[in-house]
C-alpha cells in the first residue's frame, strides 16, 4: 500500500524533464522507500490530462495524496523545496532557521 | 482614406465589434497579436470574449486562455449578453484554456521550469476547434501565479510568439494602474509589440467616459485619438466612431413641409428632407410647439414621426398637443407616430445614442424630433455632449430623414446655448424664437437664421400661439436688438432715415416698403 501518489508532468524528452525525473526518483527513495507511487506524464502526448490538471508550467509535480494536494514546479534540482512540498521537510531548527534564510533571499 | 478600400501589407480581420471596424479601418491585423490594456473595470474581459463571440458568430471558431476569472465565472458573466458561451462549447467552436489559480493549491517552485505545459495546452485547444481567434485574459496573470521573473518573461515572449505560428488572430490583455501613464503593468507591451489598443474609463465631473484608442497598428493604418464607447446589455461593447463617419451623405432638393405654412414661406419653401433643423429659444417661447406642429405636418403628409422627449411626459405632451389642436393618441393608434419619452438621468450620452439608433431602425421614421438636446447636456460632460450631438445628427443624416432638435437656451433675452455652440455647424438650418419686449408686454418673435442650400427670409416676425397651434404674423419693425436680448425701439422716422442711409447714390427710385407678410426679397445664405 503507498502512501504518497506523485503525478510528474514533463514536456518530451528535454534535459530539464529527465533532471526532473531523476530527482524526483531520488528524493523519494531516500524519504519514502516503499510508500509512494510515482508516474510520469508527457503532456506532449496527453495534453488532455495537462489541461484537467490545469498544468501552467513544466515540469510540474502534483502530490495527489496525502491530502491537502500541492503542486512543485521546477526540475526539483532544490530538494529542500521538494521535501517542504512533499510535507517532509526535517523539522530540526537548526536546518529550519537555514531554510527561512534561503526563502527570503 | 477609409477603411472600405483599405489593401495594405497587413491583412485585417473583421472583428464584428461594432464600431470598432471603423476606428480599425477594417479590423484587427490578421494573424497578429493586438495587446489590448486597460485599467480595472475597463471592459478588457468583455472585449476579449465579444471578439470570440463575433467571431463564432461569422464562423470562426475561438479559443479563450483565462489566466483570472475561472471559466465557469465567464460562462455566466457574459450571459447577459447572450452570448451562449456552454452552447459553443458543446458545438466545438469555443474551447477554455483554464489557466486561474487553484486558490486551495500550494504551489512550490523548485529549480528551473518553463511554461511548455501552458503552450501545449493552447496549442492543443487550438487545434481541437480549429481555432482562428484566441483570446489571452489577462497575461499578466502569470506574474501573480509565478512572480515576475526572467524565466516567466522569456516564457511569456515565446508563447506570443507560438501564436503566430497557430495562424490565429488574438487579443491579449493586459492590466493597467493609471488611465494615462506606462502602458501595461509588468510591460506586457515588450512581448506584444507589434498593435497595441488601450480601453479607459475615466472620471471626468463625476461621470464615467469610457473610450478606445488604437495607440499602434504596425504596418496598418487606423483612427488616431479616443473613441467613446458604451458596454450595451445586448450587443457588448459598441464603439462610437465619430470621426470615420464619413461626410457622404446624400443631398437632396426635396422640401417638405415644416407644419406652419409662414415658416415654410420663411425657409424658402419648406425643410429639406435630409436636413438637420436646430430650434433655439429660451424657455416657453414655443420649441415644444414647433416641434408639434413638425410631427403634425409630417403625419398630414403621410410620413413617420418619431418624437424622443427628454423633458415632458407623454401625458403631458399629449395634453399641450391636444390644447394646439393635434392628437398625438390618435396619430400614434395609426402607426404614423411614436413618442419616446425618457429621463436624460436613465442612462450615459452613449447609451442614449445607441437605444435612440436602435428606434430609429426599428420604426424608420421620415421624421425624427428630439425635444430638446439641451437636457441631456446636464447628464455628461461638453465633450461627450458633443461627441453625442455629432453621432446622432450624423446617424439621423445617414437615413435622409429629417431632424429637428430643439435647444433651450439660457437666458430668457437673447443668448445662446451650450447646444447651440456645439451643433450649429453641423445642422443645416436654424431656427430662433425670442422673446420681445414691447412696451411693457412679452411678445414672441422667429426668425430663420440659417438655411443652408437655400434663400430664406430675414426678417424676425411676431407669432402668436392659440387654439389651432403657431400662427406667424408681420416683422417686428420699429425694434432693433431682438437677437441680442438689448431692444431700442426706433421711431418710424428713424427707419425711413437708416433706409435712406443704404441706398445705392443715383438710386431715385424710392423704396417701397417691403410688403408685410409675405415672401420678402429673398437673399441665399451659405
Amino acid at each position: 500500500m503507498s502512501k504518497y501518489l506523485l503525478k510528474l508532468y514533463v514536456t518530451g524528452q528535454t534535459p530539464r524533464s529527465r533532471r526532473a525525473i531523476e530527482n524526483l526518483r531520488r528524493i523519494c527513495e531516500e524519504e519514502l522507500r516503499g510508500q509512494y507511487e510515482m508516474h510520469v506524464i508527457d503532456v506532449l502526448e496527453r495534453p488532455q490530462l495537462a489541461e484537467d490538471e490545469k498544468i501552467l508550467a513544466t515540469p510540474t509535480v502534483v502530490k495527489e495524496l496525502p491530502m491537502p494536494i500541492r503542486r512543485i514546479i521546477g526540475d526539483l534540482s532544490d530538494a529542500e523545496k521538494v521535501l517542504l512540498g512533499l510535507d517532509l521537510q526535517p523539522c530540526q531548527p537548526r536546518n529550519d532557521t537555514a531554510f527561512r534564510k534561503e526563502e527570503k533571499r | 482614406m477609409t477603411w472600405r478600400n483599405y489593401r495594405g501589407p497587413v491583412p485585417k480581420l473583421l472583428t464584428g465589434i461594432p464600431g470598432f471596424d471603423l476606428i480599425a479601418y477594417g479590423g484587427l491585423p490578421e494573424g497578429r497579436s493586438t495587446l489590448l490594456s486597460g485599467t480595472s473595470g475597463s471592459a478588457k474581459t468583455v472585449f476579449a470574449c465579444q471578439f470570440l463571440a463575433e467571431g463564432i458568430r461569422r464562423g470562426e471558431p475561438g479559443v479563450f486562455v483565462t489566466f483570472e476569472e475561472s471559466p465557469d465565472a465567464i460562462r455566466k458573466n457574459m450571459e447577459g449578453f447572450n452570448w451562449d458561451i456552454p452552447a459553443w462549447e458543446k458545438a466545438g467552436q469555443w474551447a477554455f484554456v483554464d489557466v486561474s489559480p487553484h486558490p486551495s493549491q500550494e504551489t512550490i517552485i523548485s529549480g528551473s521550469y518553463d511554461l511548455n505545459g501552458l503552450l501545449v495546452r493552447i496549442e492543443n485547444a487550438a487545434r481541437k476547434v480549429g481555432a482562428k481567434r484566441m483570446s489571452l485574459d489577462s497575461l499578466g496573470g502569470v506574474f501573480t501565479q509565478l512572480g515576475d521573473n526572467t524565466t516567466v518573461r522569456n516564457e511569456l515572449f515565446r508563447i506570443v510568439s507560438a501564436l503566430k505560428e497557430l495562424g490565429v488572430t488574438s487579443i491579449i490583455t493586459a492590466e493597467r494602474t493609471e488611465e494615462y501613464g506606462q502602458v501595461s503593468r509588468y510591460g506586457i507591451e515588450e512581448f506584444v509589440t507589434d498593435n497595441v489598443v488601450i480601453l479607459r474609463n475615466g472620471l471626468e465631473q463625476e461621470k464615467r467616459r469610457r473610450t478606445i484608442e488604437i495607440l499602434k497598428f504596425r504596418g496598418a493604418p487606423h483612427q488616431k485619438g479616443e473613441y467613446p464607447f458604451t458596454v450595451s446589455p445586448n450587443q457588448g461593447v459598441v464603439v462610437i466612431p465619430l470621426s470615420a463617419i464619413e461626410l457622404k451623405q446624400k443631398s437632396t432638393d426635396v422640401r417638405i413641409r415644416s407644419g406652419v405654412p409662414e415658416l415654410d414661406r420663411m425657409c424658402g419653401g419648406g425643410f429639406f428632407r435630409d436636413s438637420i433643423i436646430l430650434l433655439s429659444g429660451a424657455t416657453g417661447t414655443g420649441k415644444t410647439l414647433v416641434t408639434t406642429m413638425f410631427i403634425a405636418g409630417g403625419v398630414e403628409d403621410g410620413e413617420r414621426c418619431l418624437l424622443f422627449a427628454f423633458e415632458e411626459s407623454r401625458d403631458q405632451l399629449f395634453r399641450n398637443a391636444i390644447g394646439w389642436g393635434v392628437d398625438f393618441e390618435k396619430m400614434e393608434a395609426a402607426g404614423k407616430l411614436k413618442v419616446v419619452c425618457e429621463y436624460p438621468e436613465t442612462g450615459s450620452l452613449e447609451d442614449h445614442l445607441i437605444a435612440m439608433k436602435a428606434i430609429v431602425d426599428e420604426f424608420q421614421p421620415q421624421r425624427i424630433a428630439v425635444d430638446s438636446l439641451s437636457a441631456l447636456e446636464r447628464v455628461a460632460t461638453i465633450k461627450s455632449f458633443r461627441e453625442f450631438a455629432i453621432g446622432l445628427t450624423s446617424y439621423i443624416k445617414d437615413k435622409n430623414v429629417a431632424g429637428l432638435f430643439t435647444a433651450t437656451s439660457s437666458s430668457l433675452l437673447g443668448g445662446s446655448s451650450v447646444t447651440e455652440t456645439h451643433i450649429s455647424t453641423i445642422t443645416d438650418s436654424i431656427i430662433l424664437l425670442r422673446y420681445v419686449e414691447m412696451h411693457g408686454e412679452m411678445r414672441r418673435g422667429v426668425t430663420v437664421l440659417k438655411m443652408r442650400g437655400s434663400a430664406h427670409e430675414k426678417n424676425i416676425r411676431e407669432f402668436t400661439i392659440d387654439g389651432t397651434g403657431m400662427h406667424i404674423g408681420k416683422p417686428f419693425r420699429n425694434i432693433s436688438g431682438i437677437l441680442s436680448g438689448h431692444f431700442m425701439h426706433l421711431p418710424p422716422g428713424e427707419i425711413e432715415r437708416l433706409r435712406e442711409m443704404f441706398k445705392d447714390d443715383g438710386d431715385t427710385t424710392p423704396t417701397a416698403p417691403p410688403a408685410l407678410g409675405g415672401p420678402e426679397t429673398p437673399e441665399h445664405s451659405r
